[in-house]
C-alpha cells in the first residue's frame, strides 16, 4: 500500500492508574442490550468538548465527529458496542425474589451462586441454588435452566426493583498480574479504544465513531448508525473469544480461535462478514511496519458490528479488530493488558496512515 | 473493645479458612473473642477454645457451644499450561463453580502468596462429545490465575488450596449474602452470646469452641469435647431456608425464628429447657424435626467419651454451600441472646433436670 502521508505523530498508549480508571468504570457500570444509558453517558462526559459534533440518535447510539484537515479526507467509522448480555427481571415473585430471564447469548451454566446488580441504582442481588445437600445424583446432572432461577434482593428487595428492570453480574474490574479480570471486556474495551481514538484522533481522517447500542441482540445499533454516518470506510473494535485452553486430553488445540499475548485479533471471516481484504492487509502492514505484535483471528461463526455495516446503503467496505479475551459473556473474563494496548497502537497508526489510496486497489 | 456484629462477620466472610486450614479465620475469631474472655487456648488440630469462668464453686459444670468455622473450597491437582486442576475440600456441586471468583494460596514461590484466580469452563471443543451442554464435571473445570504459564509453575503447586473469592453483601430485609455464612454465621451468633455473657453473672464455666474440619467429617467435633469434657454441649450450625430451590416441610423462613433439632443427636430434655428459654425471652423458634440426623459437630460430640448430651440450634440458611449464601442477620442475634439467656439462668444443679422419661 502506498504511504503517502508523513509518519504519523507519536502515540503511545498506557495503562496507568487514570486509564484503568476510566476502564474500569466502563466495565463496572450496568449497560444490557436496549438500556446503554449509563455506558452512553460515561461516553459523552469523557467527549464534551472534544468532539466536533455529538449526537443521540434514535435507537440509542453515541454518534461521535471529530473532523481531520486537510484535503480529500476518508469519512471512516469505527464502531464500539456499547452493550453488553444480561438479565431482565420479568416478575415479582414479592419479598424480594424475582424471576428473569437472559438479554443476549449466555450460557445458563454460568449462572448459578453470582452476586448481580439490578437496575440503574445497582441494587445487590444474587442468584443462589439450591444446596447441594438437598440435590439428588440425577438432579446434579441436569444444568439448571434460567427459568428455575431467581434473582434474589432479600426480604424487602420488591421494594427497590420492578419487573423490566435490567440486572448484570456484579463483578469489579481488578488487574491479575498481566491480566485485566472484568465483566463485559465484550466490548468495553472496545469502548475504552474508541474513547482514546476521538481523544487522539489522527488529523488525516474524519473520525466517525460510532457507540452503538443492541449489538449482542443482532447488531441492530450499527447498522442505523452506519446509514447515518454514511462513511466510506468501516472498522469495528470488539473484543473476540481466546479459546486458548488446554484440551481436556491432552490433544493439541487447534481450535483457539485467537491467543492472549498473540496481539489485536485481525478478522478474515466471521460468521457475519468477509472483510474487505484491502483494509486486512493495510492492517497486517502497519503491525509489521510498526512492529506491533499481530494475529489473525481464526475464521469461525461469531460476528462483529461489521456485519452490519458492510451491508448498508451502497455497501462500505469494512473490517474488525478485536483484543482477545476469555471466558466472555460470563461474569468475568480476562484479558492482557499488552493486548489491549497492542490493539490501541495498531488502529492509531493505521488509521494515522490512512488516505484515498487505500479504496483504489481493485479486488 | 465494642464487639460490632456486622463488620466482625464481614471480616469473617473475607478470609479464607478451608477445612485443615483454619488459621486465617481463626486470627479474626480470637482477636473478636479475646476481651470477651478470661483464657484463650487451642485444640492440637486448632479449634480456637474461649473460656469465660462462672461464678459457682469449683468444681463448676462447664456448657460448651461448638460452632465450626472451616470453610468448603478447592485444592490444586495439577497444573496444566498454566491452568490448575483441582479437587474440593468439603461438598461443593460443581455446577455452581463456572465463573466463580477464587483465590490460589500459592506456596512455591519464596514467599507464600494469593493469587486471584477464576474457575474457568473450556469451550466444547476441547471437551469430549459427552460433556454435552449439561453441567461440567469437575474434572474439566480449570482455574485461571491470569498469570502467564511460567510464572504459574513458578508459584503454584500441587496441594495449594483455593477458597472462594466473593466479597460479603448486604441485602435487603437486613440479610447478608456471602461464601462460608455456613457456618460463620453461626461463629457470629456464639460472640454475640460471648458479649452479652461477658457483662452478666452466671454460675457455670462457658466454652465456646470455633471448631475445626466439620466440612470433612466433624473432626474438631469428635475431638474438643474430649479436651473440654463438658456437662452439656450447644451445637450452632446453618439449616435449610424457604426460598428458591427450598420450599419443602424441612425448610425454615429466614428471620422468622430459630429451628431447633428435635430428633435423634439431642437430648429431649436439653431440647425442652431451650425452648422454655425461647419461651421466656420471646425469642421464636421452630421445632425442627430431624428424624436421624443433622449431619453437623452434634453428633460428634454426642457419642464423645461417655456421651454428652447435645442441644442443637440452627440459623436458616439461604443457597447452601454456594458463594451467595443467605441469613437474616436478626436470626444471629436471636442465637446469640437465646445462648447467652439460657447459660445465665442454668442452676448449678442443672444436670439433675437432665432425665430420660
Amino acid at each position: 500500500m502506498a504511504k503517502t502521508l508523513e509518519t504519523p505523530k507519536t502515540f503511545k498508549p498506557k495503562m496507568g492508574k487514570k486509564e484503568l480508571e476510566l476502564l474500569s468504570k466502563l466495565t463496572d457500570a450496568l449497560g444490557v442490550s436496549g438500556d446503554e444509558q449509563e455506558i452512553r453517558q460515561i461516553v459523552m462526559d469523557e467527549l464534551e468538548g472534544i468532539a466536533d459534533e455529538m449526537r443521540v440518535d434514535h435507537l440509542g447510539n453515541l454518534l461521535v465527529t471529530k473532523l481531520g484537515k486537510g484535503e480529500k479526507r476518508l469519512r471512516v467509522m469505527v464502531a464500539a458496542h456499547m452493550d453488553e448480555v444480561g438479565f431482565m427481571l420479568i416478575k415479582d415473585e414479592g419479598k424480594g425474589i424475582f424471576e428473569f430471564r437472559v438479554v443476549g447469548g449466555i450460557d445458563p451454566r454460568q449462572l448459578v451462586g453470582k452476586q448481580v446488580i439490578v437496575g440503574r441504582d445497582h441494587v445487590p442481588g444474587i442468584i443462589g441454588a439450591k444446596a447441594i445437600h438437598l440435590t439428588t445424583p440425577e438432579e446434579r446432572k441436569q444444568t439448571l435452566p434460567v427459568t428455575q432461577l431467581r434473582i434474589d434482593l432479600g426480604p424487602g428487595g420488591s421494594a427497590k426493583a420492578k419487573p423490566g428492570d435490567r440486572a448484570t453480574f456484579a463483578t469489579k474490574l481488578q488487574v491479575m498480574g498481566p491480566t485485566l479480570c472484568a465483566k463485559a471486556l465484550d466490548n468495553r474495551l472496545g469502548v475504552y479504544n474508541l474513547i482514546q481514538l476521538v481523544k487522539n484522533a489522527p488529523e488525516n481522517i474524519d473520525l466517525l465513531a460510532a457507540f452503538t447500542v443492541q449489538e449482542e441482540v443482532g447488531l441492530r445499533g450499527a447498522k442505523v448508525a452506519a446509514f447515518s454516518f454514511n462513511p466510506d470506510i468501516g472498522i469495528a473494535i470488539d473484543s473476540t473469544p481466546a479459546f486458548d485452553l488446554p484440551h481436556y486430553d491432552g490433544e493439541e488445540n487447534t481450535l483457539y480461535r485467537t491467543h492472549l499475548d498473540g496481539g489485536p485479533a485481525i478478522y478474515v471471516m466471521d460468521g457475519a462478514t468477509i472483510a474487505d481484504r484491502r483494509l486486512v492487509d493495510w492492517l497486517v502492514d502497519t503491525a509489521k511496519a510498526e512492529n506491533i505484535p499481530w494475529q489473525f483471528r481464526q475464521p469461525a461463526p461469531g460476528g462483529t458490528d461489521a456485519g452490519a455495516i458492510h451491508r448498508v446503503r451502497e455497501g462500505v467496505p469494512s473490517v474488525s479488530v478485536s483484543v482477545p479475551g476469555r471466558y466472555a459473556h460470563s461474569a468475568a473474563g480476562m484479558a492482557r493488558i499488552d493486548d489491549e494496548l497492542n490493539t490501541l497502537r495498531l488502529l492509531h497508526a493505521a488509521l494515522a496512515r490512512l488516505d484515498e489510496n487505500i479504496l483504489l486497489r481493485q479486488e | 473493645m465494642t464487639f460490632e456484629l456486622i463488620p466482625f462477620l464481614k471480616e469473617m466472610l473475607s478470609v479464607p479458612g478451608l477445612s485443615g486450614y483454619e488459621k486465617p479465620v481463626r486470627d479474626v475469631i480470637a482477636r473478636a473473642w479475646e476481651p470477651l474472655s478470661d483464657e484463650l487456648s487451642l485444640s492440637n488440630l486448632g479449634s480456637l477454645l474461649a473460656l469465660k469462668r462462672g461464678e459457682g464453686p469449683e468444681p463448676r459444670p462447664t456448657a460448651m457451644i461448638a460452632v465450626h468455622m472451616d470453610a468448603i473450597g478447592l485444592m490444586v491437582t495439577a497444573i496444566e499450561d498454566g491452568f490448575l486442576r483441582f479437587t474440593q475440600v468439603g461438598g461443593v456441586d460443581p455446577r455452581i463453580l463456572p465463573g466463580q471468583p477464587v483465590i490460589v494460596h500459592a506456596t512455591k514461590g519464596k514467599e507464600a502468596q494469593d493469587l486471584p484466580a477464576l474457575v474457568v469452563m473450556p469451550p466444547a471443543q476441547l471437551l469430549p462429545k459427552e460433556a454435552g451442554t449439561g453441567p461440567l464435571a469437575q474434572t474439566y473445570l480449570l482455574v485461571d490465575t491470569g498469570l502467564r504459564p511460567k510464572d504459574v509453575e513458578k508459584l503454584v503447586r500441587v496441594g495449594d488450596i483455593i477458597s472462594f473469592a466473593s466479597q460479603p453483601e448486604e441485602l435487603a430485609g437486613d440479610t447478608i449474602a456471602g461464601h462460608t455464612l455456613d457456618n460463620r454465621a453461626s461463629v457470629a451468633a456464639a460472640t454475640v452470646a460471648l458479649e452479652l455473657l461477658a457483662k452478666r453473672r452466671h454460675l457455670w464455666d462457658v466454652v465456646v469452641d470455633a471448631t475445626v474440619q466439620e466440612e470433612v467429617g466433624c473432626i474438631g467435633g469428635f475431638l474438643d469435647p474430649i479436651k473440654v469434657k463438658p456437662d452439656l454441649a450447644i451445637v450452632v450450625d446453618v439449616n435449610f431456608a424457604t426460598g428458591p430451590g427450598g420450599s419443602g416441610s424441612m425448610n425454615f423462613e429466614m428471620g422468622g425464628g430459630l429451628p431447633l433439632n428435635w430428633g435423634a443427636n439431642v437430648h429431649p430434655a436439653l431440647y425442652k429447657a431451650m425452648e422454655k428459654t425461647a419461651e421466656t425471652y420471646e425469642i421464636p423458634i421452630y421445632k425442627d424435626f430431624s428424624p436421624s440426623m443433622s449431619g453437623t459437630d452434634a453428633y460428634g460430640i454426642q457419642v464423645a467419651e461417655e456421651g454428652i448430651p447435645v442441644v442443637e440450634i440452627s440459623i436458616p440458611l439461604r443457597y447452601m454451600h454456594t458463594p451467595v449464601e443467605q441469613v437474616a442477620i436478626k436470626d444471629i442475634q436471636r442465637a446469640g441472646r437465646l445462648m447467652a439467656e439460657f447459660i445465665t439462668d442454668l442452676p448449678l444443679d442443672f444436670m439433675n433436670t437432665v432425665k430420660w422419661e
